[in-house]
């Protein structure tokens, strides 16, 4: 476990939020991911340092807190961009060419499925399955769903978040 | 607040009315005299901006004064996604389809204001000369029988107050003050109905092997953690009909002597999350869930757990894992979670369309159930019908239907004119079904004969521009990503036949890699740990036994005949049809066609990376591929 390249920005408020969170939910049964998933929420990400402060706070082995942060999809351990993009890859919206809009992606924006612009404003992922499944293929970027896709709407479709 | 049944029936016979009004045998003026607008907000309508679309008719209605002309409603999904998105007006039951926010004024101007519905935004299908017909003779919706989702795009499923008055809760009272747990069991049992998940097991079944099990903390829990791509029936409950899945666990934690539940979801269904919030809280303050529910000393509570983004947590012993904070990992059963289930108590774990089936089977009876579908699969199943078909969406129909009604009748065929290839079922644990299956009864079963699962529902449908072995190729790459690598069967077995789908798919296979697959597919089903990997060769077996020949000619002629696997296509020019426009030569990616203006052009077989946009882009259908 290597600390992340990008430096460690979180300020005393976020760690506050946290630990007042932990000490609320600490005696439920089971707490871990359901902390983790509000310290997600709080920091945008899940680094090392933030992995530390559950392990801590719940006097558990980083270990514990490791295992289950890099089992889950839903954790990220680096930090995305400003425009976060997952393109859909369920059937639904396989079958009707969702590769093709996720290839058009990675060479429009120069990166691959997985990795952040290196002014971390875009980063991409695939999900399976946003359950839109009669707009097939989708994507979203932050909170926003873009359906009926294909490869040529895609330059259009960025263009309005560079 | 303590709930009675005078408090019940009170709220029921206030709020039934207003329901009925949008039923549409009831096209009848409305009581207060006004309109109701009944707008869709389930996930695929909402993605398709449901939600603007309420604004802008709020405030067009307040710019024309006509705010008072009108109730709004937001229901969940209808289940005629592709349409979306969908709204009602009532009295008359008019079914508007693919309304944009640029259309709200001219449906207040003509149909609230006016009276005359905005005909071409009407679904085509209900328009008969100048009258208006129900959409539920329409032929989506026609061979549907809607049980699990009889409350979905009818109610609004943040108003507790509106499921009670479709009866809802009615079933919870009765268990607690007419049945004993027992004769809850029973009447499950005899009812026939079966896991909805997949795996079919008998629900009845399931409780009954639980009831009997003493522990100071029994535990009730929901998988709403619909991991199969493409799938999206418990999803559309969630959102559509929180309470009924309530009510139902209540029901099953009286029945077994739990007190608590709980529901594990998805983090990816952001709106079923939030209604399912709003659900248990209102269920909290009226007195539905907590303690001495009814005055009869029956408490019981429901805590949601958020799932993390792991396909294997919709195997039961994983997604009890994943509850107690933990990696997902499946363990060996036994012992089952009747015996040993959540923090090592007993547990009863159903998926949500079997809970919302609960409530219907107790109020109206097992027999009553067992009237529909098959003497094995009685009742209903809702399918996620999607991919190369016209009504994509989500249908409720008997067991016992046969696919090529599914498809035919409700889904509206394939389209584009193209011709059927598969239909997959079961997701990643399941198979593709070939043509010749297409009228085979639909049941747990059936499917498990012609080499398919039932699976939770989602219906894939697949034309001859889909290869099967990419199909293969797709599951397989799923599963092994979301293998958990706890047994070694699953997290190299399947990375090992991933590779050799690969090896096919770009050309570089060998015939022996048919045999290898099928030893391989065998060991795996034999000896992985879980459901996850004991099912995770079906989708190879079976698209090897009913489409072998797509197999072979990868492997022999090095072709892919339906045109998908990149690697084995060539684009070439035909030097007659071309007309030297350059199109293709201007939006060639890599720039590797090369001509003189008028000129024919040339594809650089060596730079071209495949990706077709010269093949799209040719107006003089000048560019083969194959």
């Amino acid at each position: 476990m290597s600390k992340s390249a990008i430096a460690f920005t979180g300020t005393k408020e976020q760690e506050k939020e946290l630990k007042s969170f932990i000490s609320a939910h600490k005696n439920d049964p089971g707490p871990l991911i359901m902390i983790m998933q509000e310290a997600q929420k709080i920091y945008g990400y899940l680094p090392v340092e933030v992995q530390e402060m559950i392990s801590k706070g719940l006097n558990i082995p980083m270990e514990k807190v490791y295992e289950v942060a890099t089992f889950y999809a839903q954790f990220n351990l680096v930090p995305r961009g400003k425009y976060h993009i997952s393109v859909c890859l369920g059937t639904a919206c396989y079958v009707k060419g969702s590769q093709k809009v996720l290839d058009a992606l990675e060479q429009n924006l120069k990166i691959q499925s997985g990795e952040c612009t290196a002014d971390r404003k875009f980063s991409l992922d695939s999900c399976r399955c946003l359950g839109a499944c009669g707009l097939a293929p989708v994507m979203k970027v932050n909170d926003e769903v873009f359906g009926k896709l294909t490869p040529d709407k895609v330059p259009q479709i960025l263009s309005q978040f560079k | 607040m303590t709930m009675t049944i005078k408090k019940l029936n009170e709220i029921k016979e206030q709020f039934a009315p207003i329901i009925a009004e949008r039923l549409h045998e009831n096209a009848h003026p409305c009581k207060d005299g006004k309109r109701i607008i009944s707008l869709c907000a389930g996930t695929g309508c909402q993605s398709s901006k449901s939600l603007v679309i309420r604004d802008e008719f709020v405030k067009i209605l307040k710019k024309k004064n006509a705010l008072d002309k009108v109730s709004i409603v937001t229901t969940g999904c209808h289940g005629l996604c592709a349409l979306g998105p969908i709204l009602q007006v009532f009295p008359e039951g008019i079914f508007y389809t693919g309304v944009t926010p640029a259309d709200v004024e001219r449906i207040v101007d003509e149909h609230i204001i006016d009276g005359k519905p905005v005909k071409d935004l009407v679904y085509k299908e209900t328009i008969k000369g100048d009258k208006f017909t129900s959409v539920e003779d329409t032929k989506f919706f026609k061979k549907q029988k809607r049980i699990a989702l009889q409350n979905c795009g009818l109610i609004d499923p943040e108003k507790i107050d509106e499921y009670i008055g479709t009866g809802g809760y009615e079933a919870l009272y009765k268990v607690l003050t007419e049945m004993n747990p027992d004769s809850v069991i029973q009447e499950v049992l005899d009812s026939g109905l079966r896991g909805r998940g997949g795996a079919g097991f008998p629900t009845g079944k399931k409780w009954a092997l639980a009831r009997p099990n003493k522990a100071d903390q029994k535990y009730v829990a929901c998988n709403a953690d619909e991991g199969d791509p493409g799938a999206f029936m418990d999803r559309s409950i969630l959102e559509g009909d929180p309470h009924c899945i309530i009510e139902a666990m209540a029901i099953a934690g009286y029945s077994i002597d739990a007190t608590k539940g709980f529901i594990y979801v998805r983090a990816e269904y952001p709106i079923a999350v939030d209604r399912l919030n709003i659900a248990i809280a209102q269920a909290r303050e009226y007195g539905l869930l907590g303690k001495n529910i009814f005055g009869t000393g029956f408490d019981f509570d429901i805590e949601l757990r958020l799932g993390a983004g792991a396909f294997v947590c919709g195997e039961e012993t994983a997604l009890m894992a994943s509850i107690e904070g933990k990696r997902g990992e499946p363990h060996a059963r036994p012992p089952f979670p009747a015996v040993k289930g959540l923090f090592e108590k007993p547990t009863v774990l159903n998926n949500v369309e079997t809970y919302a089936n609960i409530p219907k089977i107790i109020m109206k009876g097992s027999k009553w159930f067992r009237s529909m579908g098959t003497p094995t699969s009685p009742g209903t199943k809702v399918f996620a019908l999607g991919g190369k078909v016209n009504n994509v969406g989500l249908v409720e129909v008997p067991m016992g239907i046969t696919l090529r009604e599914i498809i035919e009748d409700i889904g509206g065929g394939i389209p584009g004119g193209k011709k059927f290839k598969a239909a997959q079922t079961g997701g990643p644990s399941g198979g593709c079904i070939s043509a010749e299956n297409l009228d085979v009864k639909i049941d747990y079963d059936n499917l498990l004969k012609i080499g398919s699962m039932m699976g939770s529902g989602g219906l894939i449908v697949m034309d001859e521009t889909d290869c099967m072995v990419d199909i293969a190729k797709f599951y397989m790459t799923f599963i092994a990503e979301e293998s958990c690598g706890k047994c070694t069967p699953c997290r190299i077995g399947t990375k090992r036949m991933l590779e050799t789908l690969e090896r096919i798919t770009e050309g570089k296979g060998e015939e022996k890699d048919l045999v290898e697959l099928e030893e391989l597919a065998a060991y795996i089903k034999d000896n992985a740990l879980c459901g996850l990997g004991q099912t995770a060769p079906n989708p190879i077996l079976s698209t090897m036994k009913n489409f072998r020949k797509e197999y072979e000619e990868h492997i022999r002629d090095k072709k892919c005949i339906a045109g998908v696997c990149k690697k084995l296509l060539q684009y070439k020019i035909d030097p007659n049809k071309c007309k030297g426009c350059t199109l293709c030569a201007r939006n060639c990616p890599v720039n590797c066609i090369s001509g003189a203006l008028k000129e024919p052009h040339v594809i650089d077989q060596s730079k071209c990376i495949k990706c077709g946009t010269c093949f799209t882009n040719c107006k003089f259908g000048a560019i083969s591929k194959g």
